[in-house]
């Protein structure tokens, strides 16, 4: 007979029932996602370096502290970036010479684009703009999307965001003058 | 600890000629044997011997496949693909070095080090080869542990279909028309056991005519929810060299990767734990313990493995920039990213 670790060592048992090889039930399984409202963070636990090198922060934290549509660089590399967006109430409309995506973490968002015919911007340069008003031109068209979901933001073509309620987006981008750069607020420095 | 200057202590060899590179020798448990420069690769049952000029290191099979498949699928990825503390291989991008102790306080402070410099296109015929005979039926060296066979044992078969997996990458998004697919069940791709509650919807997209394809999302956490591999990033979005590499971990990262350039991680799901290490010494930097919404960056001058306790979606943010790791290499940039 074939004695359990729990009856050996008299404590109770870790699993009760081994789920099968490969198949897990639904409803057994819970994959964690982040939100605005449930946050949790991790951290740097240094054993011999610098915290500040790893640039450690989170992009719910971020958007749970920043003012609407704010472009926050979350990463920067050299002159890419990453920005995290508290995307709430209506944005201005964007462009840029680039492609751009967005990824939604927290929330939902409509995304409006136009392709401009009013405006071109100087050759060479990066990240998004703001523009001053609703660029004349053709309509794109629209999309609604979720947590989880990436949009394309194509090169050229004029975008605004609406959420009904405060969401995060997270935005592949390159640095330009709407990158906003607050790292010693949002990181992890000690 | 400061390391004696590489270039006293290398032992570099020449490319041998490419008729010599695979030698077909089938030993008593049933597998080939494999041979490039002076590198000899031979399995039993439980591991894979690497035999180099002067002695043999050993790797246990499970560990070795596991490590080897990356290392092929990633094409020698960015850096240093580290086996374990003692064998593995540097890109260079074109060229690749296969070293023994290198990257070993112990080896180098007694010049044990053995590293050989081949052509990439070489070295990966033979690690194909290898992997090719290596892996027996049961066993898919990118399944998670609860997902797949056994690595040991005599030759049994071979599971072609999963080391032969393509590369994906998407050229400016994932989904789009022409572009990369998105997993799909018809395709093959059932929702992962660990991804069962992650929603399968699709977003809404009302795009005039013309503008289909330019008016365009995708749900990027059911296509990761559907992937049937664990700890291979696959590009999922293109700004220019800014590459979103979209990744589900589970169990441990096969290898030790050794960064020639500053890379990024962002956590979508569950938790990660990361080991980090200088790169050169494997003296033990920090831990990073990741959770949903967590970013931070991978200096260049570290490696590192993590840990996934449960399936989880990773984005890794790299910079495929090509002048990179010189500029790391001569100090030009500075091994973290932002100075704040
Ligand atoms: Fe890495």
């Amino acid at each position: 007979m074939r004695a359990s670790f729990s009856h050996v060592f008299n404590v109770p048992a870790l699993v009760t029932e081994v789920p099968m090889r490969g198949c897990s039930k639904k409803g057994v399984v819970e994959t964690k996602f982040g939100s605005l409202m449930n946050f949790t963070k991790g951290g740097v636990q240094s054993i011999s370096v610098n915290p500040k090198h790893y640039v450690f922060s989170n992009v719910f934290e971020v958007a749970s502290q920043s003012k609407p549509y704010e472009r926050v660089a979350v990463g920067r590399n050299l002159n890419y970036v990453l920005e995290a967006v508290r995307s709430e109430g209506t944005s201005p409309w964007y462009a840029a010479n680039h492609d751009e995506a967005a990824i939604v973490m927290d929330g939902e968002v409509e995304v409006h684009l136009i392709q401009p015919d009013d405006f071109l911007l100087p050759v060479g340069k990066e990240g998004a703009v703001a523009l001053a008003r609703e660029p004349k031109g053709q309509r794109m068209g629209w999309m609604k999307i979720h947590r989880g979901h990436m949009a394309l933001l194509p090169k050229g073509a004029a975008y605004q965001f609406h959420g009904a309620a405060p969401g995060v987006l997270l935005i592949q981008s390159i640095k330009g003058e709407c990158t906003v750069e607050k790292w010693a607020k949002i990181c992890q420095t000690r | 600890m400061s390391l004696a200057p590489l270039t006293q202590v290398r032992n570099k060899a020449v490319n041998p000629p490419a008729n010599k590179l695979v030698s077909k020798l089938v030993n008593k448990q049933g597998y080939q044997s494999f041979q490039i420069g002076q590198f000899k690769f031979e399995r039993d049952e439980y591991f894979a011997h690497i035999l180099y000029p002067g002695n043999r290191h050993i790797v246990p099979i499970e560990a070795f496949l596991r490590a080897l498949m990356r290392d092929i699928a990633w094409g020698f990825f960015y850096g240093t693909v580290n086996f374990d503390r003692v064998f593995g291989t540097i890109n260079h991008y074109g060229t690749v070095e296969m070293f023994v102790g290198l990257n070993n306080t112990a080896y180098r402070s007694v010049h044990k080090e053995y590293v050989e410099t081949f052509s990439s296109k070489d070295l990966k015929r033979v690690f194909e080869a290898v992997i090719e005979d290596w892996t027996n039926a049961e066993f898919d060296p990118f399944g998670a542990p609860a997902e797949t066979g056994n690595a040991y044992g005599l030759k049994q078969g071979d599971n072609l279909k999963a080391v032969q997996r393509q590369r994906l990458s998407a050229k400016r998004m994932v989904g789009l028309p022409g572009d990369l697919k998105m997993r799909t069940e018809e395709d093959g791709f059932p929702v992962n056991r660990a991804f069962a509650d992650v929603p399968q919807d699709k977003p809404e997209l009302h795009p005039a005519p013309g503008f289909e394809g330019q008016v365009y999302a995708v749900n990027l956490f059911a296509h990761l929810s559907r992937s049937d591999v664990t700890w291979n990033p696959s590009v999922v979005s293109v700004v220019r060299d800014s590459l979103l590499c979209a990744t589900t971990e589970e169990f441990v990262l096969p290898v030790i990767h050794g960064n020639d350039r500053v890379e990024w991680l962002v956590q979508f799901s569950d938790e990660i734990i990361w080991d980090v290490e200088d790169k050169i010494t494997g003296m033990p930097a920090c831990k990073v313990i990741m959770k949903p919404g967590d970013v931070a960056a991978m200096p260049a001058d570290i490696r590192h493995c993590g840990y996934s306790p449960k399936r989880s979606m990773l984005l890794m943010w790299e910079n495929n920039d090509g002048t990179l790791p010189h500029r790391h290499a001569s100090g030009e940039l500075a091994p973290y990213p932002v100075e704040f």
